[in-house]
This record gives structure tokens, sequence and C-alpha cells, in this order.
């Protein structure tokens, strides 16, 4: 028994980083002994046991080891006598305290050394080389190099056709938010207010097909067919149908009143009056489809698949005022600044073209102001910020995906976001600073962003295919996304606040009757 | 019913293996230049196949060079000459290697057996392990990088020394991948060849 003790004794006492068992234990512990001791007392106090129970640490190895009485601190001196086996380095020093190498040049053999270091390294010859080499060889080409043939076909596959794009290109890049969807103050619902059936709506992103009035009437062109739901009432009339294979390009509202303008695939452009349901006249001067059109007061721009743009003045016989030709490719977007200074038009043709209006008329010179040519694809979505009227909103197509804001007071590019999806549409809401973008894969859903600091607020998604037209209502408060999914899905993203805007008026639209669900 | 049912085996002969074989790779290879983008996907055509849908190129020049390109690869095969084949893509411009796809071969069994080689494994069961393979390979779009230029591609057959150069064949030099790294895939085999897919990749960072 007593080996054994003095054994761990040594061993407590040469592990200096052990806990420490030494010494006085902490006064926790010998009250805990002391009320181990008042317990047992009673019943085994006669045993041996609990006599070497009741010795107190110090005294627990007595006379074992005369050692052990030496407090912790002389440790060290204890390893000298205890057990020599564990030097420290301290005792061995025995060679002179010094910080330098000093060489003893007569003991190294320079001749050799240098022999050594010049001499060519010879290892072609060796075995263990070679044996390396193969197994290095074997390891990299999977079998020997010299005993295999690499034979391959010499009429090769072609290449892909030159300008061809890894479509995988989306998939990459496809990232679920470039700016943080930023916590508001408000409440955007995420579902759909309503939605309705857009049977055969036409899924051609260079097409216009839809439009909110100021009447609260929306017109849509679904195939042939032009639609006009009335939002307050929920009435639905089919206003026109074209004949034979023609369909209809696209449609836009007079700012103020109930005149329609419809572009069509034959390159004509109609005016109909809808409170009447009358046409009013037909506009010719375009060799192929008018896929856009805009108003600025009592003239109508129209932008043709050729890339020109016509300007009619719709009150004279002789309509046709000028003709613009600033794009190769289709005009597929068209918007006239809300003050009528500015048009901007989008081509297929991945320019931007603003052009200042002549003073004293409506419409524009026949020279482009600004061309832009920053998007890397088609521009379709044009929005001009309605409270500073000199900004344009324009998004690109799949390949570029980015929103650019333009100054065209100075004609230069304010701000650019690249939204990882192609942009559709684009809309400013008249109530917050705030605009809405409608877009295609991977997400087919809209987005409204925070403006100009471009954080996302909200991303409603719902539709199955890409958002192809977005309007909004005349009181601001409602977008409407045509998707290429044959539905109309209303938001009501822009609510305004009512506690805010105290007695704003009575909201325009009514609520409509729910049987009139369809808009067919 | 009638009679003692008989128990009909089926058997897969050299020649059936090797075209087993052909049939993966013609239908893997396509699946890769859909998968990695290097055709336009209107070029491609869906078939089913080992119960997955696989998209095969309409393209004819690539149908000829394929079909050409395993024919002679069967004959091979049924030689025991081939070790590896690969699939090359490289940068149309740059012609540096951007991936190589490797389809090495193993022979299994007994090749000098009495009345030619056969393998009792089911065709089921070797259809199912191609099936996974393919899987793989469908879902490695997910870690491979995008190939963002214009590529092509080619095929290697690495074989035997002893082999005969045949007509409209040349010989190659070996594609290295830089900065490669690979990633295998599962493998199959038929008993009598085994294949196993490993796609190497350049690693960019």
């Amino acid at each position: 028994m007593s080996q054994f003790k003095f054994v761990t004794e040594m061993k407590n006492l040469v592990t200096m980083d052990g806990p420490l068992t030494k010494g006085p234990p902490p006064r926790w512990q010998r009250k805990g002994q002391e009320n181990y001791q008042s317990t047992s007392n009673l019943s085994i106090n006669t045993s041996k046991k609990s006599t070497s129970m009741t010795k107190t640490p110090t005294k627990l190895n007595g006379s074992d080891s005369l050692r052990t009485k030496k407090t912790p601190s002389k440790t060290p001196s204890k390893n000298k006598s205890g057990s020599s086996t564990t030097p420290t380095p301290n005792k061995t020093l025995k060679t002179p305290v010094a910080d330098r190498f000093i060489p003893n040049r007569s003991t190294s053999n320079f001749d050799l050394a240098h022999y050594k270091l010049n001499q060519e390294e010879d290892t072609s010859n060796s075995p263990t080389q070679k044996e390396l080499q193969k197994v290095m060889c074997e390891n990299l080409y999977g079998g020997d190099i010299d005993s295999q043939k690499i034979l391959s076909y010499r009429v090769k596959p072609p290449s892909a056709p030159a300008g061809f794009q890894n479509p995988m290109r989306v998939i990459y890049t496809q990232t679920k938010t470039p700016a943080s969807v930023k916590g508001n103050n408000r409440y955007i619902p995420h579902a759909p207010d309503r939605i309705l059936d857009a049977p055969d709506i036409v899924d051609d992103y260079y097409l216009n097909l839809m439009d909110w009035s100021s009447g609260n009437v929306l017109a849509v062109a679904l195939g042939a067919h032009v639609y006009l739901w009335n939002a307050g009432t929920g009435n639905i009339e089919d206003l026109l149908e074209l004949q034979g294979n023609d369909y209809v390009c696209s449609l836009s509202w007079i700012q103020e009143g109930d005149h329609l303008a419809v572009g069509t695939t034959n390159g004509t452009v109609e005016l109909w009056d809808c409170s009447k349901m009358k046409r009013l006249r037909v506009m010719d001067g375009h060799s192929a489809r008018v896929g856009s059109l805009s108003w600025n007061s009592y003239i109508l721009s129209s932008g043709c698949r050729s890339g020109q743009i016509i300007h009619h003045d719709v009150r004279q016989r002789d309509h046709l005022i000028t003709t613009l030709s600033g794009h190769t490719q289709e005009v597929c977007g068209l918007k006239w600044s809300p003050d009528g200074r500015y048009l901007a038009s989008g081509g297929n043709d991945n320019v931007l073209n603003i052009w200042q209006g002549v003073t004293g008329g409506h419409h524009t010179n026949t020279e482009p102001l600004h061309v832009f040519t920053t998007h890397q694809a088609a521009v379709k979505a044009l929005a001009w910020c309605p409270w500073q009227p000199h900004v344009l909103a324009s998004g690109g197509g799949t390949a570029d995906r980015h929103i650019r804001f333009w100054n065209c007071n100075i004609g230069s590019c304010v701000n650019a976001v690249d939204t990882r999806s192609q942009v559709c549409a684009l809309l400013w809401s008249s109530n917050y600073k705030e605009l809405i973008s409608g877009h295609g894969f991977a997400n087919n859903e809209l987005i409204i962003w925070k403006y100009p600091a471009m954080t996302k607020v909200a991303e409603l998604t719902g539709h199955t295919a890409r958002v192809l037209h977005l309007a909004m209502s005349p009181d601001g408060s409602t977008v409407l996304s045509a998707g290429a999914d044959e539905t109309l899905r209303l938001w009501k993203c822009f609510v305004k606040d009512v506690s805010k805007s105290k007695g704003a008026g009575v909201q325009l639209r009514e609520k409509p009757s729910v049987l009139k669900q369809c808009i067919r | 019913m009638t009679g003692v049912v008989q128990q009909s085996k089926s058997s897969i002969t050299l020649k059936g293996s090797a075209e087993i074989v052909c049939d993966y790779l013609n239908f893997g290879i396509n699946s890769i230049l859909f998968q990695r983008g290097l055709y336009p996907p209107e070029n491609f055509q869906s078939v089913e196949n080992y119960g997955l849908t696989i998209l095969m190129s309409t393209d004819n020049k690539i149908k000829e060079f394929l079909s050409s390109t395993l024919s002679q690869l069967k004959e091979w095969l049924i030689q025991r000459s081939v070790t590896k084949v690969a699939l090359i893509i490289t940068n149309v411009k740059t012609l540096e290697v951007m991936e190589r796809w490797d389809f090495r071969v193993e022979y299994e069994g007994n090749p000098d057996e009495a009345g030619g080689q056969v393998s009792e494994k089911p065709l089921k069961t070797i259809k199912n392990e191609i099936r996974d393979v393919l899987k793989q390979i469908a879902s490695s779009v997910a870690y491979l990088p995008l190939l963002d230029c214009l590529c092509s591609f080619d095929i290697q057959i690495y074989t035997k020394s002893n082999v005969d150069l045949p007509s409209q064949w040349s010989e190659a030099e070996m594609a290295h991948v830089k900065n490669a790294q690979t990633v295998k895939m599962r493998s199959f085999s038929t008993n009598i060849h085994k294949v196993d897919t490993v796609v190497t990749y350049k690693n960019e960072d």
C-alpha cells in the first residue's frame, strides 16, 4: 500500500501542470470533510478505515514518505533527488552560456562541400527514380504512357453557332436577392387581390397589350380582340375584333378622355371612342406591326417593327407629322414624359433613344437628343418618374437584366441595378417613392423597389410564366400585371395610408361584383 | 399451361455488352452536351430511356460524329483494346481545355471462355445502374462551373498501342485541364465491361 502511495505521490509531484493535490486543502473541502466526519462518527468510528479517513490530508501520508513533507514550492529540488530520469534542461547546461554560433572551421571539409554542391545530379540512372516516374505516370494517366494510343475521329463536331450564349448562365447567376429585402413600415399584401383570366394573350415581349385609363377603364388585347373592363363596375365590353390572322399589338389611352389607340399587325393605328364604342379613324403609315404607342396631347406616337416611329396628329386629315428613324429594329418601348418634353423609345437593337419635344408643338425633333447603348438586350420597360419629370427608368431583356436610371437633362446614367431577371415592365408609384418591375425567368415575379436606394421592398410572386405587362390604376393604389400564364393579377401594393392622408377622399374604384371574375 | 415452363435465361454476349456500353456513352454524351449548355437547347429532343427523359441532339453533324465514333469504339471494345474514352470540352477561341469527362473501361471475366464470353447479369439491373450514373451526370450542373464561352467537344479514345489506326482517325494529344478538380460518378458493369465515369473540370477561384 505504502509503495503505491509513494508512487502516486511522486507522480503528483512530477506533474507540474496537474491539479493541485498537495498542500492544505481548500476551505470548502475541509468543511465537507468535517461534515462527513461528524455524520460517520456515529456508525463507523471504530473501523480502521474510518480512522484513516479522519486524518487530515496533510497527515495522510504520515511516515510513508519523508519527502512528501516538503511543500510544493520545493518541488524542483525534489525532482533532482526523486527522479533523476527526467532532468530539466536547466540542469544539463554544461556548455558555456552563449547566444552565438561559432563554426569550427578546422573540422569542416570545404572542398568536399564545394564538390557536392557543384556536382551534376545524375538521377536518370537511379532505379528508384525510374520506379517513381512510372508510378507517377500511372497515377496521372491511368496507365503506362508508352503503351497506349490516344485516337480521335478526324471529322470534328461543329461548335455552337457564333453569338450563342450558354443558356445556363441565367441559372448560375440566379441569386435570391441582389439587394436585401428591407423591412418597411407599410403592409404589402403578398398575394394578388384578384386574378382575372386572360385567355389567348399573346406571349410576345415586344408588344404592349394593356393600358388603364384615367376613367378607370382597363383595356386588354387578347389575340384579335380588345376588351374593356370597367374596374369600377366590373362591366366587360368587347370593343373590337380584328379580321383574319391579324392581332392587336399595342394599346394606349389618351391622357384624359375615352379615346383608345390600337396598333395592329398590318401597320395601321386605329382610334376608338370607347364611350360610343365607335371607331373614329384608321391611320396608316407603317410597313409592319405597330408594337408601341404613346400619347402626348393630340399627338400620338407609334413605334413599328421596322424601327420607325411616327408622330400622328389625330386632329388633322393629313395625320403624319414626323417620322423618326433612330432604331434599326422593332421599337418595343415608347413613352412620353409626363411633362411632354421628352419621348423615350427603346428598341430590339438594344438602343434607348431620348427625343426632345419641339417648342410650341407636341411632337419631337427628328434627331435623338440622347442615344443610350448601355443596355445589352431589347429595351421594352420604360417609365418616367412622376415627381422628377426628367428621370427615366428603363429595363433590359434577358441578356441585360438591368434597370437603369437616366437623367435626360444631362444625358447620363444615374444608377443601374442588376435584377437577375428579364425586365418586362416598369412602373413608378405615384403614392410612394417606389417603383415596381415585372420579371421573367426564373421567378416570374414583381419586385417593388425603393427609390433612389434601390433596395427591394417586396417581391410578389404568383405568376407561373413571365410578367408581360404592368398597368396602374388611376388612383395609384393597384397594379395590374398580365402574365404569359394567361392571367391578370391585381396587386394592391401601393394603397395610400388613410391615417396619413386624412380624408383623401373616397377611393375611385368601387368593389366590383364577385360574379364578374372573368374578363371574358 | 401444359408442360414445363421453360426458363429462358437471358444472357449478354460480349457484343451485346459492347453495345450496352456504347448506348450508355451515346446517351451520356448527349446529356452532357445539353446539360453543360454547349449547344442551343432548341437543337435537342427528349427521348425516353432507362426510365429517364434524356435530351438528344438533333444536329445532324453531331449525330453523325457520335455514331461513327461509337461504332468504331464498339469494335475496339469487343477486341478489349480500349482503356478509356474521354469527352473533351474546349474553348473554341482559346483552345483551352475546359472540362474532361473520362469513361474508363475495365474488362471483367475470362475472355477465353468457351463459346464466347457471356454475362448472366440481368439487363434490368444494368439499366438501373446506368440510370443512376445518368442521373448523376444530369445533377452535376449543380457544382460544375459555368462554361461561359463558345465551346466545342471532341472524343478521344485511349487504346492499347497495338491497335491499327483506321482511316479518318488520327492520334491526338492528351488533354489536360488546368487547375483541375475531379469528381467520380457511380460506375456500372455488365460483368464483361465495367465503366467508370469521372469528370475533371477547371477549378475557378
